[in-house]
């Protein structure tokens, strides 16, 4: 069928075009005699609106717009992990290739590459039945990742053929099958899916395990469960960026999706060379091996940055059905939420707040019900854990793109400039933040490090708590008038903070445990208890405070994840010295205070 | 496709003009209006709308006719023209010469807007450049392929500090680098200050100017920055140099486009800026970096006045948001007598992380920043206290630190606009001043490092 429309005006990345009678919402186009991709987002009688993922320069009127047949669309199949995309999903290996180092234009639709070879090994045989979700064969993509070649959503039949065990193009048709009325469906090994489709599951299951995070503030104080949403919202220089790429270090998820939605180019070619030369704890292979990134940096055209999101989400969900934990870091939503504004400006939409076109929160909730754990059509058990930073102007919370964001999400990982500014690193703030998630996976914490985490973590953000009205006197009055009850509150909750909350980006205390994350929380409100007794015995809290041993309290976090016995040697040291302390002032009298 | 030349004009409001009956017209196409008072005014094509072309002149509409003009669309994007004879010359915002020394002879065209850079084809940066001043050395180190700009405010010193950066700069030895400055809505004593002491740097080449000055067009500013990038661009990564780029105001750069936006009748977002600021002002900054299989580097200097000091407003913010980092100048610094007046702890540079330390600066440089900055944001606690209760009631702690903060920013921070600092010079000195405090507070600081770095108290 030939369908082709004609360009009436261009302004920006909207063109209005003429003929899209038969065009369907949403569908794909090929737009001008360079063949620059769009999609269709409005219809009208015979005329359409439509938005580019390429740039517009040099577009006139009258040059031809011809219908794909399918909306936006990903390409799964092996050879996405480890791979770089752009937001619709082509990969920039292949363009650099192509066009060199400053991205081109043009030439139409083109994704993954069927070229590479792969080794398959079936997982059916002839005359096997197979329902949607069932597995078909396997393709060892990298050592950290088995690839699971499923039958997709809505098929089932009887296979007549299936690729035999060997290496294969990408391009080679998987299998073929009868299905229920007789007719024989050919099934390529590489697939398709269309990125604003949720892809379909049998159930959705409540959370119930963390994903750890090896970070201290997060799996300590805010956890975040597999299949779980989290926003982290900061104004710039806060280190969101530095945060979600954290995550993506070292969550212990199978896969990990990264978007980076509008942001710095330097930035995804930091995760392009770090990644490669960093290994995941767990399997000890290179973290890039587990990792998909997709690229729309800010200066590339707004509409693909829209699109970014759901080709990452997309992608997310494929590996999600073959039962995998998929992480998801979506840096940042609030350029998304502003390419939607830059568009629904351009068709002259009537704005809600400040310029947001109405539907953003309803957008908003779209995509982070995308996340969560559940049941694949296969019977399998997967999630996708979404994590979305948000830019939020001037660092104000109250914008919409925060306040909407927080309605949909569960965990909240607020950064703070006055950390931030200290070089209090995560600049996470213990005051504004929150998880959701925190009583449903202590029982995971309790069970699998030790049974007294929910105890300690609690007493240690009591003491938090309380030492934020201690700080609020000290302001006031400075600390020397405070009894030594409140003072000492003021020096443990100094010790939290640079020797737990603390965490460097870089070097061995990046990842941290949880073993450790629990080592230096226990050994803090040991600490705590023990120097609380000996004050309450009239003991000055100055000959507690100055002492070598409690010095060591702030470098807890310098410990070896592995060499957990060393917590052990320091508790013993603390130990002898405050009953030393104990012993010489109850002897020696009363105080010369 | 054909030069049609179309006459008269159908309607003019205010930077824009409306041509109907025009075909085979592209978007952001190059225009040429010639008014009946002869002079060529140029253009680009912001909107085609069928058989209509909205053209936004960069001259300005002032005396035009609608009915004697002639207007004539190019066929091409709006260009520059590019050879090794750029250096050392000067040009108004849209590439044509503006020193009286004729066109650039030899050279090819090439599109101000310039083409992203694929993620893939980026090198991450990671070259220290020496500035000789302790504080951007130390606290927020600029690297080569950086994009760091300078927030400041009316009245505050950041010419001279640009100028001292640009002077002092060892982004590498020898002749390759290269200066391009880049003057947008800019007084034309600012102008005459910076070409005047750029080109007394006495390093590398000439540099190239672009000039926009206050008294020109308005529309203008909206070019200068992309024909000067274009011609930063083929200077890095054609040629080989090691570029800096000046840029400055980009404030002006800002409300030339709100005013553009505004004429357009487009929806406002913040402030009546438009909402695609952020994306406009990352076509500019991103084209800063360095290639991974070309010599050369593209660093730029952004240098932006806060309206009103306030550094939340959108053209700072925006910035922020884009840039890798950002150099904060104080107004209560400057009163003070500091100079540079950086804001320490709103300054950052996000890139020295992974250039700094050992095998690029020297190995304590990383937990030193840590500390300083710790130490220092503890300063500022510590004075909002003693505000309060007054400084008497202070600990000896807490007194130590005010005498470090004093000391830190009249020794540490000041430095004259002439003085050079070797790196390791400024990390001396910022163990020397933390000495001052009680060795319990440097807890950022590893234990060996602080054995073998800090000086003894004797010897203070």
């Amino acid at each position: 069928m030939n369908r082709i429309g004609r360009i009436l005006s261009v302004n920006g990345p909207v063109v209005r075009a003429t003929g899209l009678s038969s065009f369907a919402m949403r569908e794909m186009v090929e737009v001008g005699e360079l063949r620059l991709l769009g999609e269709v987002i409005r219809l009208d009688g015979n005329e359409g609106v439509l938005q580019l993922f390429e740039e517009t320069q040099g577009l006139r009127p009258g040059e031809p717009v011809k219908g794909l047949g399918e909306p936006l669309s990903v390409t799964l199949g092996p050879g996405l992990v480890g791979a770089i995309l752009d937001g619709i999903g082509r990969p920039l290996g292949a363009l650099l290739e192509k066009t060199g180092a400053f991205m081109d234009r043009g030439g139409g639709l083109q994704q993954l590459e069927g070229d590479r070879n792969w080794e398959v090994f079936p997982q059916v045989r002839k005359g096997e039945i197979v329902t949607e979700g069932s597995l078909l064969a396997t393709v060892k993509e990298t050592p950290l990742l088995e690839h699971r070649l499923l039958l997709p959503p809505g098929m089932e039949g009887e296979i007549l053929e299936i690729l035999p065990q060997g290496h294969h193009d990408g391009s080679a048709v998987l299998a073929r099958l009868r299905d229920g009325f007789g007719r024989e469906r050919v099934l390529p090994l590489i697939q398709r899916w269309p990125v604003r489709t949720p892809r379909p599951v049998r159930q959705r299951l409540l959370p119930e395990e963390p994903l750890l995070t090896g970070q201290r503030v997060i799996d300590g104080y805010f956890p975040i469960a597999r299949g779980g949403v989290a926003a982290i919202p900061g104004g710039f220089g806060t280190g969101k960026t530095v945060t979600q790429h954290q995550l993506a270090k070292w969550s212990d998820a199978k896969l990990v999706v990264y978007i980076g939605c509008g942001e710095r180019g330097n930035e995804m070619t930091q995760v392009l060379e770090e990644f490669p030369a960093l290994v995941d704890p767990a399997t000890g292979h290179p973290l890039m091996e587990r990792t998909i990134l997709i690229a729309n940096t800010s200066n590339m055209p707004v509409a693909a940055r829209e699109a970014s999101i759901y080709t990452g989400l997309t992608i997310a969900e494929y590996f999600r059905d073959m039962g995998y934990d998929v992480a998801l870091m979506a840096d940042s939503t609030s350029r998304w939420a502003e390419a939607l504004r830059e568009i629904s400006g351009r068709l002259e939409e009537i704005p809600a707040e400040e310029g947001f076109p109405a539907y953003l929160p309803s957008r908003l909730a779209e995509f982070y019900e995308r996340a969560g754990r559940v049941t694949t059509l296969g019977g399998e058990q997967g999630s996708v854990t979404l994590i979305g930073a948000v830019s939020p102007p001037g660092g104000d919370f109250t914008e919409p793109v925060t306040r909407h964001t927080k309605r949909f999400i569960r965990c909240f990982w607020a950064l703070e400039r006055e950390l931030a500014s200290a070089r209090h690193y995560p600049a996470i703030s213990w005051t504004a933040s929150y998880s959701e998630y925190a009583a449903e996976v202590r029982p995971w914490f309790e069970s699998h490090v030790d049974p007294r985490w929910g105890e300690v973590q609690t007493e240690l953000r009591r003491i938090l708590a309380e030492d934020e009205h201690v700080q609020q006197v000290i302001q006031l009055v400075g600390e020397d008038v405070l009894p030594d009850e409140q003072r000492l509150i003021a020096l443990v909750a100094s010790i939290i903070k640079t020797g737990f909350l603390q965490q460097g980006a870089f070097g061995p205390d990046s990842y941290c445990p949880p073993a450790k994350t629990f080592a230096i929380m226990e050994l803090i409100v040991h600490f705590y208890r023990r120097a609380q007794a000996l004050v309450a015995k009239g003991v000055p809290l100055r000959l507690v405070r100055e002492t070598q041993e409690v010095a060591s309290l702030y470098r807890l976090r310098e410990i070896d994840g592995e060499k957990l016995e060393e917590f052990e040697e320091i508790r013993r040291r603390l130990e002898s010295r405050l009953e030393r302390i104990g012993a010489e002032r109850l002897a020696g009298g009363r105080d010369r205070r | 496709m054909s030069l049609a030349e179309y006459r008269g004009l159908q309607a003019v409001d205010g930077p824009l003009v409306f041509v109907d009956g025009v075909r085979g017209v592209g978007y952001d196409e190059a225009v040429e209006i010639v008014g009946p008072d002869g002079r060529p005014r140029r253009g680009r094509v912001v909107l085609i709308e069928e058989d209509r072309a909205v053209v936004q002149v960069f001259a300005g509409t002032a005396a035009l006719v609608p009915d004697g003009s002639r207007v004539r669309f190019l066929g091409r994007h709006l260009e520059m023209a590019l050879s090794p004879s750029i250096l050392g010359r000067t040009f108004d915002g849209l590439g044509e010469p503006r020193d009286g020394c004729g066109a650039v002879l030899g050279g090819f065209q090439s599109d101000i807007n310039g083409r992203p850079i694929n993620p893939m084809a980026r090198a991450y940066p990671r070259d220290f450049i020496h500035t000789g001043l302790s504080v951007i050395d130390t606290l927020m180190t600029l690297i080569r392929g950086q994009k760091l700009p300078i927030f400041s405010s009316n009245g505050l010193p950041h010419n001279r500090l640009a100028v001292q950066i640009a002077s002092q700069s060892r982004i590498t030895s020898g002749d390759n680098f290269a200066v391009v400055f880049v003057g947008i809505g800019i007084r034309n004593d600012d102008a005459a200050y910076f070409i005047e002491a750029l080109r007394d740097a006495g390093k590398g080449q000439p540099p190239v100017v672009f000039l926009n000055l206050a008294s020109d067009p308005v529309i203008e500013r909206l070019a200068a920055p992309r024909t000067a990038l274009t011609a930063a661009e083929y200077l890095a990564f054609d040629l080989g140099y090691h570029v800096l780029v000046v840029m400055t105001d980009m404030t002006n750069y800002c409300e030339a486009l709100r005013e553009l936006a505004v004429a357009r009748g487009e929806v406002p977002s913040r402030k009546g800026y438009p909402g695609y600021l952020y994306s406009d002002l990352a076509s500019l900054y991103e084209r800063a970096g360095v290639l991974r299989d070309r010599p050369g580097s593209l660093t730029q200097l952004p240098i932006l006045t806060m309206p009103n000091d306030d550094i939340t407003h959108p053209i700072p913010d925006l910035t922020g948001f884009i840039t890798e980092g950002q150099i904060v100048l104080s107004r209560e610094q400057d009163a003070q007598g500091a100079y540079p007046p950086v804001d320490i702890p709103a300054s950052l540079s996000r890139l020295m992380k992974d250039s700094i330390g050992k095998g690029y600066t020297r190995d304590d440089h990383p937990d030193l920043a840590g500390q300083l900055f710790a130490s220092y944001s503890r300063v500022q606690e510590i004075r909002a206290l003693a505000g309060v209760v007054g400084e008497d009631e202070l600990g000896a702690t807490e007194k130590s630190y005010l005498r470090f903060g004093d000391a830190f920013e009249r020794r540490f921070l000041s430095q004259g606009d002439q003085e050079d600092r070797e790196i390791g010079v400024s990390l001396d000195l910022a163990w020397e001043l933390l000495a001052i405090l009680p060795r319990t507070e440097l807890n950022r600081l590893p234990s060996e490092l602080v054995r073998k770095h800090l000086p003894s108290k004797a010897t203070k």
